[in-house]
């Protein structure tokens, strides 16, 4: 029981407390690239979680024979392996998805989140845990991308899913689109108020400043 | 010495520490080699499947291509619903002697058939053109109403293939359809959205002087020579004007061009 807890622990912490982008600030690059609608941030989202699985698993099970000098290398070439091993994968039986997502294969490879859970968890606990810590902190990312991508949909688009949500000024509605919402600045712009709100509520998350701000101001040069 | 029974040679070396230098290299050599058949396996294994989807959402996109054009399908009908295909010498603008459209392929991947291009004239920034090219062509009474010309080009993210739907006079633009691109999904992506492509029939392509004036305009077009532009995918609005004055030029099927418009084909 005691055990089962455990998992279910590691499954949610990396939800909201313990989220690996509104925290660790982990895999913010593919954060702003895809989140442009829903549409693409869920496809993002269901392909890092099958490979981040994936590789928590494999990376888990040659954990004890991994020489530390170059463990980086051989985690790289199994996710590396792996997300094209999927993505050719989709591109034979799942051709519609792969059409968008194929985009997106590079970001995944590159992805600090995978890396960071491979490294820092799945190089150290046995399988199943491993698979779970990185489904979690995939859901985790997921949720987040939903929210970004969700936000910038509506309001650079007025749609969702495809399906106009707000009626555009020029076609007769109200809403006049920002355009703002489509670009990359605006996702980092949402990322950081909702880190914002986040620690906000839960204060257990705010780091100690690194710098304490200058009491007074200094003449420009 | 040896040890010859595997399985113990195997658990001998799982046993080592993994600092020794031989279990590291080894250790490379393996996760290399299992990824490498891994990688390479699946995509031999099904690349037939790809291919196949591929062609399968050429032919579906050209089809669609043909059909969103007004008065298409009319005409499709009446000419027995089929387009006849031709592969035409680019250099002359005459159907290809030697390269029939099931040969096609073999042609294309020999290299003699490639043409180098200068800085000068790659507009689209390709390197290289092939000699030969595949069109779709819709007569009617004889004339031809409808082009359908393959085009490609450099874009930001990677290479875009599009087909371009010419009508009969080969200078008012039909229709387009991109057939794979790898632009920034949300911006540059949206190429292959119906809502831009539908800004391109009736657009013109060259002026009263011959010059091509065809451009993706920055923001809304402003004359019959322009399309719509893409807010915040310049590039590769830049990309789609170049390919389209590159593929109509006189290095692309500019000579084909001509040689419809005087009648001869």
């Amino acid at each position: 029981m005691a055990r089962g807890r455990t998992y279910w622990q590691t499954l949610t912490r990396p939800l909201l407390s313990e989220n690996p982008i509104t925290l660790q600030i982990l895999g913010i690059c593919s954060a702003l690239a895809v989140t442009t609608s829903l549409a693409t941030a869920l496809t993002m989202s269901v392909a890092l979680t099958v490979v981040l699985t994936l590789a928590a698993g494999l990376i888990s099970v040659i954990r004890r024979h991994i020489p530390d000098t170059m463990r980086v290398i051989v985690q790289i070439v199994i996710i590396a392996s792996l997300v094209i091993v999927i993505d050719q994968f989709l591109q034979a039986y799942f051709f519609e998805i792969s059409r968008t997502l194929s985009i997106f294969v590079a970001l995944i490879t590159t992805n600090c989140l995978v890396m960071g859970r491979t490294e820092a968890f799945a190089r150290h606990n046995p399988p199943f845990p491993a698979m779970v810590d990185g489904l979690g902190n995939a859901l985790g990312y997921s949720l987040v991308l939903i929210f970004v991508g969700t936000m910038r949909e509506v309001f650079g688009k007025g749609e969702l899913m495809g399906v106009t949500v707000l009626p555009l000024a020029d076609q007769g509605g109200w809403f006049t689109p920002l355009s703002l919402m489509l670009l990359a600045p605006s996702a980092f712009f949402l990322l950081g108020g909702l880190v914002w709100a986040i620690r906000s509520v839960m204060t257990d998350q705010v780091e100690e400043a690194e710098f304490a701000p200058r009491e007074r101001q200094e003449a420009a040069e | 010495m040896a040890e010859l029974n595997p399985l113990t040679a195997w658990r001998r070396f799982l046993a080592l520490p993994n600092e020794s230098r031989f279990k590291t290299v080894a250790m490379a050599f393996a996760v290399s080699a299992v990824c490498a058949v891994a990688v390479s396996g699946a995509t031999v294994i099904l690349r037939p499947i790809q291919t196949a989807n591929r062609a399968a959402e050429e032919q579906a996109r050209i089809e669609a291509l043909v059909r969103g054009i007004p008065g298409m399908a009319d005409l499709l009908e009446a000419s027995g619903g089929e387009l006849s295909t031709v592969v035409i010498d680019l250099e002359s603008g005459r159907a290809a002697q030697d390269v029939s459209p099931a040969d096609l392929e073999a042609a294309l991947a020999d290299p003699a058939n490639w043409t180098a291009l200068e800085p000068g004239e790659d507009l689209a920034d390709l390197g290289q053109r092939p000699d030969v090219a595949q069109v779709y062509l819709l007569r009617e009474g004889g004339e031809i109403s409808l082009a359908l010309l393959p085009i490609s080009g450099q874009g930001y993210g990677g290479r875009i293939d599009a087909v371009l739907a010419m009508q009969g006079d080969m200078n008012t633009i039909a229709g387009i359809s991109v057939t794979r691109h790898s632009e920034t999904p949300g911006l540059g992506g949206r190429i292959e959205e119906d809502g831009w492509q539908a800004s391109f029939p009736g657009t013109e392509v060259r002026g009263p002087d011959g010059d091509i004036r065809f451009a993706v305009a920055r923001g809304k077009a402003s004359s019959v020579y322009e399309v719509d532009g893409i807010t915040g995918a310049t590039r590769t609005s830049n990309a789609v004007t170049r390919m389209v004055r590159f593929w109509l030029g006189p290095e692309g099927y500019g000579p084909f061009i001509e040689a419809v418009q005087r009648g001869e084909f």
